[in-house]
């Protein structure tokens, strides 16, 4: 079928079977394209990723133009957007096309799918000791799947009425009405396809990360030796798999109105002085089922960077990570709380201020697993031996932000200080700091710090480094005068603030804004540049163990072929956190418990 | 390629591991349908419904064929394949019969006037029960698969996995059929 064909021969063993695909023949389909590898798989939710990341960056970009430089024009979107950009100023309708776009891009193509479907595929089954995931035939549907929910969903910015741009949340009426505004036509439709497939595509996958770390581990590997980053995978599966399908019904709810005359959320409407026949519906209920996924969510964006930062300030700290356990308890409790905290995003839709007063209460007792974990990290560094890495530093500058955006957080979730601030650029700032940009930090980080395991090959340094602290300090400036601006009651959305007396004082500041958000985002190709480079001319890796880390990844070779181990999986021995422990720098999970050593 | 096989035989299949979190997924989905349901429910402008009598011809095939397959299941075990392959015919005969009386008692309701339209409790009437019967059709692509499998197989196959995930996943379409009749008789 294919030229390239290569015949590798794969002997692998699990344990004492020898069932493995022995003799395996793979041809260019097979090892790039449809593989079930969980590390190529990987890598291809990874370069997925990072496409969408820079398509939905751009999108930012082209709105903060629009913001920052209400009267200028500029002629360039003409010659690229053509009827969406009339000369060379964003169109209307456009505008929120493109923020809602932003918004559905990077929350769930970007930091669902590319955070959880690179880390989860790759880190899983290396750290437990397993040679793939438990179904991998599964797992390649789930990237397929993925794959065409992204066509479906790119589709939908050619159409002629343009894509959705009801906001990422869509809610109806507004989205369930065609003949509401361009955005909600076709586009829309498209949409709820597109994340319909993208919701069946994250299930599979997150059926098969729960199977393989409950069933798969080697020999050895209880559940108190599971490296945090597997813990977080862990606990970020479940909630997908919970949360998940409740969005699927809302879909599907929301796609029988629009084309089959049902009205589950619309009720008594007028459009353009037209009764529209609907009634019984009610569009809060949609709320109510939207944010019942839409709060996990943000801890499914959180929770994998959360596991990748305890592991590499661990690792570049060169000190256990502190209070492991409590590591461990707040990821649960985070995750029960945020399946009932969904309401505080509903604070002003008239829900009972009783009920009200409840999720209040929920909401601010995640500081508590929060702040745990905060702690932990901090006194993870505290006195450590610290190497400051790329990935070090990334790991850093994502407790920072998660520190800024967790402690707003406390602000918007009481309600009576909600009502003040709800759409406004305070909750921008908010949630893009503690989750927006640390989540891309903890991506960062495990991208440079598993790029080896990944192609064998370390990512340039000095590029890291500018890379870094350009976007440390851009992402500070974009959103910390966004609280500011939030304050004063600027709200979200809006497409021109310079028609509002009262938001003229903030024109200098939108423009400030825009031309850091436009360096940042250049900053971004950077590492997309070293990424890329790095991927064919990097520093090719002579050491398995460039970290000397103790978790299994770097028991393998440097390029481990589909199987991970050669000969029988490591067995292992101890927790993955044995740092400068009895005068030595590192003691790795494979090696067993000396007659004479400490208990950590 | 093959599946990784553990040398831990005592724990659980992974795929039927697999498929118990699917099975829970599904009932997130359900909850989620359900629990809207209810809201609505509490509602002052609701109107109740009434459903045609045809499920119930259609609860009696479900609950059916959950027995040919368990019988299905216990033959493949004690290698009657004739046995077993005759059982999963008819499983997926009464699970055929089972969608069509669906349909039937769709049209029975749209008939009556009760079109996507109208009423909102028989609105979700037609998405809970469609949504269910989109289940029950994918356990019928496998369990057809299963029958082609067990009458033209050359090769004697006698791995067990298959049968029993897919006994597990009809045996669920059934149990969640009688959880949504229950349910719907209750909030009517």
């Amino acid at each position: 079928m294919s030229s390239i064909a290569t015949s590798t021969d794969i002997h692998v063993q699990h344990g004492h079977d020898a069932h493995f695909g022995q003799h395996h023949h793979e041809t260019f389909l097979t090892k790039y394209i449809f593989s079930q590898d969980h590390k190529m798989i990987s890598k291809q939710y990874l370069i997925s990723g990072i496409v969408w990341a820079l398509i939905g960056g751009l999108f930012s970009v082209i709105f903060r133009l629009q913001l920052g430089f209400p009267e200028m024009t500029f002629p360039i979107l003409e010659d690229f957007l053509g009827k969406w950009a009339p000369g060379g100023r964003l169109d209307p309708e456009f505008y929120y096309a493109l923020v809602t776009m932003h918004g559905t891009i990077l929350i769930f193509f970007v930091l669902t799918a590319g955070l959880s479907g690179t880390f989860a595929n790759l880190l899983i089954p290396l750290q437990i000791g397993a040679r793939d995931m438990a179904s991998p035939f599964l797992n390649m549907l789930s990237y397929w799947i993925f794959f065409l929910a992204s066509v479906v969903m790119v589709s939908s910015l050619f159409v002629q009425t343009g894509p959705a741009s009801g906001g990422w949340t869509v809610y109806p009426p507004l989205s369930a009405l065609g003949d509401a505004m361009d955005g909600s036509k076709i586009g829309m439709d498209l949409w709820l396809i597109s994340m319909a497939l993208f919701i069946v595509s994250q299930l599979l996958a997150g059926l098969n990360y729960v199977t393989t770390i409950l069933n798969l581990r080697t020999k050895g590997m209880s559940m108190t030796r599971l490296p945090l980053t597997i813990w977080a995978l862990l606990f970020t599966a479940i909630l997908g798999i919970l949360s998940f399908p409740v969005l699927l019904s809302a879909a599907i709810l929301l796609l029988f109105d629009r084309n089959l005359g049902t009205s589950f959320f619309l009720s008594d409407i007028v459009v353009a002085g037209k009764i529209l026949p609907n009634e019984g519906g009610s569009a809060i209920l949609y709320q109510h089922l939207f944010w019942f996924l839409g709060h996990p969510e943000v801890y499914i964006i959180i929770l994998p960077s959360m596991g990748i930062v305890s592991e590499i300030l661990s690792v570049n700290s060169r000190k256990p990570i502190f209070g492991y356990l409590a590591m461990v308890g707040s990821l649960f409790v985070i995750c029960i709380l945020s399946l009932l905290v969904w309401a505080h995003h509903m604070f002003v839709t008239g829900l009972n201020p009783f009920l009200g007063g409840i999720f209040v209460l929920l909401t601010l007792l995640i500081a508590v697993p929060s702040a745990i974990k905060v702690f932990n990290w901090l006194t993870t560094l505290w006195r450590g031996n610290i190497r400051f890495t790329p990935a070090m530093l990334f790991a850093i500058g994502f407790v920072s932000m998660f520190i800024s955006g967790g402690l707003t957080g406390i602000f918007l979730g009481n309600s009576s200080l909600d009502i003040h601030l709800h759409d406004t650029y305070f909750n921008i700032a908010h949630f893009h700091i503690v989750m927006g940009v640390a989540a891309f930090f903890g991506m960062f980080a495990g991208v440079y710090h598993w790029f080896p395991k990944f192609f064998g090959r370390q990512m340039n340094n000095p590029m890291a480094y500018v890379h870094f602290w350009i976007t440390l300090i851009g992402a500070y400036l974009i959103f910390w005068p966004m609280h500011y601006e939030g304050f004063a009651g600027m709200p979200r959305r809006y497409y021109d603030y310079s028609n509002w007396e009262s938001f003229k004082m903030f024109a200098g500041l939108n423009e400030f804004i825009s031309i850091v958000a436009i360096i940042v985002f250049l900053t971004q190709i950077l590492f997309v540049v070293n990424f890329f480079y790095s991927m064919f001319k990097g520093r090719r890796e002579k050491s398995t163990n460039p970290w000397h880390a103790t978790t299994l990844e770097w028991t393998t070779p440097i390029n481990p072929g589909h199987g991970n181990w050669v000969g029988e999986i490591p067995e292992v021995h101890r927790w993955p956190y044995d740092y400068s422990k009895d005068g030595r720098e590192y003691i790795p999970q494979t090696e067993p418990i000396g007659p004479n050593e400490s208990h950590h | 390629m093959s599946i990784v096989v553990m040398d831990q035989r005592k724990k659980i299949h992974p795929h039927k591991f697999n498929m118990w979190m699917a099975i829970g997924s599904i009932m997130m989905m359900f909850a989620g349908f359900t629990s809207a349901f209810i809201i609505k429910r509490n509602q002052a402008d609701w109107v109740g419904f009434e459903l045609p009598g045809v499920f119930w011809v259609s609860t009696a095939a479900i609950l059916l064929s959950s027995l040919t397959i368990w019988l299905a299941e216990k033959a493949f075990e004690s290698r009657q394949m004739k046995r077993y392959r005759l059982l999963m015919a008819a499983t997926f005969v009464l699970g055929a019969l089972f969608v069509v009386l669906q349909v039937i008692g769709f049209k029975e309701m749209w008939a009556q006037g009760h079109t996507l339209s109208a009423n909102i409790s028989y609105q979700f009437l037609y998405v809970i029960i469609s949504i269910h019967a989109l289940h029950v059709l994918g356990g019928i692509v496998a369990l057809l698969f299963m029958s082609i499998r067990a009458f033209g197989s050359r090769v004697k196959n006698y791995n067990i996995v298959p049968v029993q995930l897919l006994s597990t996943y009809w045996h669920f379409v059934d149990i969640l059929w009688i959880y949504l009749l229950i349910f719907l008789l209750m909030i009517k």
